[in-house]
């Protein structure tokens, strides 16, 4: 059998490994140029302050970005409470045992089921049976369930990677339970959890199965959480599928894009500010 | 008439689950003295020491048997609030552990949980602990920068600094300069002699020279048994028990 000397089996290993991260960062540079180049041209101050006229055929997408921010925010403050606080019990309340491996299999469970049955149940559930009907508030409690086992296995994983100490220290200076989470858990683990919401930021603004099914895809500007609406998602995936103006989907897809940078790079900002000082 | 001690454990016993980790002990230990507690790995000494501010109760499975008394009280008694106690007895660990913020903010953290607010009394506290902990005048200028970025020592110096912010009567050390060079340990050690006129020192040295430099009393512990205590001088000079002098001349451990 022929053997490679260690020397060309070490030039081959970095080759590959060089090889693989260059891809991605290649195929990253591609996706975003390609559609950058081709929707930039679209965009312009009325493009993006305009309400969409005639189905999207003119006018700007002014509704469909306040409906994506509106439709975000309510499952993000739904679901990080609620993903924070099991990620708590998960880790500070509770012993390794049937109940913890109970929940972490329900959450990764949860994580696996396509989007497009969380529609399916959030149209069933909230548009129909609880009567909120086509809403912002349905679509952003259906996302909601959707993200929450992403905060909650992020939140763990940053609640976990604490130094143990925190807590000892925290408790020997005379620190009930409670004010130790708060004071020295919550505070040390905020990057990890942070990073957990922005992840979960970034499904919900790119979400189209779920939002169809129960935000609806009323052009209009959203009045309250109550109203049915349109995210930009949403309307690229019509802009297209109805083939109404690519060169609009375009823009559309490049105002979204830029909207994520904003709001990773925003968040980056904001925990830094509130963290880096700190380490 | 006998001095009442600050600290008088009695036929003590403790338990990891069916582990017995100290093996009913009697040891006195007295106001504003310097007491050392030492031995090999698995001696007991830090099970002792973490047991005397309930620090013990946090492992699961963790029992107790017999008493320890502070000031005459049990600490195990049922009225005893175990956040009041553990501000009482103040604990520094063997690594330096900073919160991951300012330094102002790692020595009002435990007045502020206490549930002090006023920012006038907190910065007294923190200046005034500080200075007792011979730290402030390295750090005045920058109360407010992250404690994670000062050296090993400073941060050794912080931890005893956040515990005299809550006015503790006892202080537990558990090894608190075996991850320190030697200036550092110096520098610490000078601090722990002045502080014995306002606590009660209970250390673990991490190595029997540094218990002969600054204790005034030792006690000697194997197998969470204690063998042996008494005078420091004379216990690191003439111990009655074999097994002490074998470990102090470094026949084992």
């Amino acid at each position: 059998m022929m053997r490679l000397n260690p020397k060309m089996t070490q030039v081959l290993a970095k080759a590959l490994i060089w090889g693989s991260a260059l891809l991605v960062i290649v195929l990253l540079l591609f996706i975003l140029l390609f559609v950058l180049i081709k929707g930039v041209p679209t965009l312009s101050w009325q493009f993006l302050t305009e309400n969409p006229r005639d189905m999207g055929r003119s006018g700007g997408i002014f509704s469909t970005i306040v409906s994506t921010i509106l439709v975000t925010l309510v499952s993000v403050a739904v679901a990080t409470p609620f993903g924070v606080g099991t990620a708590l019990y998960l880790t500070e309340f509770t012993r390794e045992g049937l109940a913890t491996r109970i929940i972490r299999f329900s959450a990764d469970t949860l994580a696996a089921i396509p989007s497009i049955v969380y529609g399916l149940f959030g149209f069933i559930f909230f548009v129909i049976n609880l009567n909120m009907g086509w809403s912002i508030l349905s679509g952003g409690l259906t996302m909601a369930m959707m993200i929450l086992p992403t905060i909650i296995r992020t939140a763990e994983e940053a609640i976990l990677a604490i130094h143990p100490l925190y807590r000892e220290v925290s408790f020997s200076l005379g620190g009930t339970k409670m004010q130790t989470i708060l004071g020295a858990v919550l505070p040390s683990a905020l990057r990890g959890i942070m990073t957990g919401v922005i992840l979960s930021i970034g499904r919900c603004v790119a979400e189209t199965a779920a939002v169809i099914l129960t935000a609806g895809s009323s052009l209009r500007l959203p009045e309250s959480v109550f109203s049915p609406a349109r995210t930009m998602a949403v309307h690229f995936y019509i802009l297209v599928r109805e083939g109404i103006s690519m060169e609009r989907a375009y823009g559309t897809a490049a105002a979204l894009i830029i909207l994520i940078l904003i709001i990773n790079v925003g968040a980056n900002m904001l925990i830094n500010r509130f963290v880096a000082k700190n380490h | 008439m006998t001095v009442q001690p600050k600290i008088a454990i009695r036929d003590f016993s403790f338990y990891y689950g069916k582990h017995q980790a100290i093996q009913s002990i009697n040891v006195d230990i007295h106001a504003n003295e310097i007491f050392s507690l030492f031995g090999p790995a698995n001696s007991g000494t830090t099970t002792l020491l973490r047991a005397l501010n309930r620090l013990s109760d946090l492992v699961p499975g963790a029992r107790t048997e017999g008493q320890i008394l502070i000031d005459g009280q049990d600490i195990h008694a049922e009225d005893v609030i175990v956040t009041d106690l553990r501000r009482r007895v103040g604990m520094v660990f063997e690594e330096p552990v900073p919160l991951p913020m300012s330094i102002f903010d790692n020595i009002a953290y435990g007045p502020r949980m206490r549930g002090i607010r006023n920012k006038a009394v907190l910065a007294e506290r923190v200046e005034e602990s500080l200075k007792l902990a011979v730290l402030w005048d390295e750090v005045k200028d920058r109360l407010h920068t992250s404690a994670l970025r000062l050296s090993g020592g400073q941060q050794q110096r912080l931890c005893i600094a956040r515990i005299l912010s809550l006015g503790p009567e006892i202080m537990l050390l558990d090894r608190p300069c075996a991850a320190l060079d030697p200036i550092s340990t110096a520098k610490i050690e000078d601090s722990l002699v002045l502080l014995k006129e306002k606590v009660t020192i209970v250390l673990i040295p991490h190595n029997t020279q540094q218990a002969v430099r600054v204790a005034d009393r030792a006690g000697f512990m194997l197998m969470g048994e204690m063998v042996e205590q008494g005078p420091a001088e004379r216990l690191f000079t003439v111990p009655e028990d074999n097994r002490t002098s074998d470990y102090i001349t470094g026949r084992f451990g």
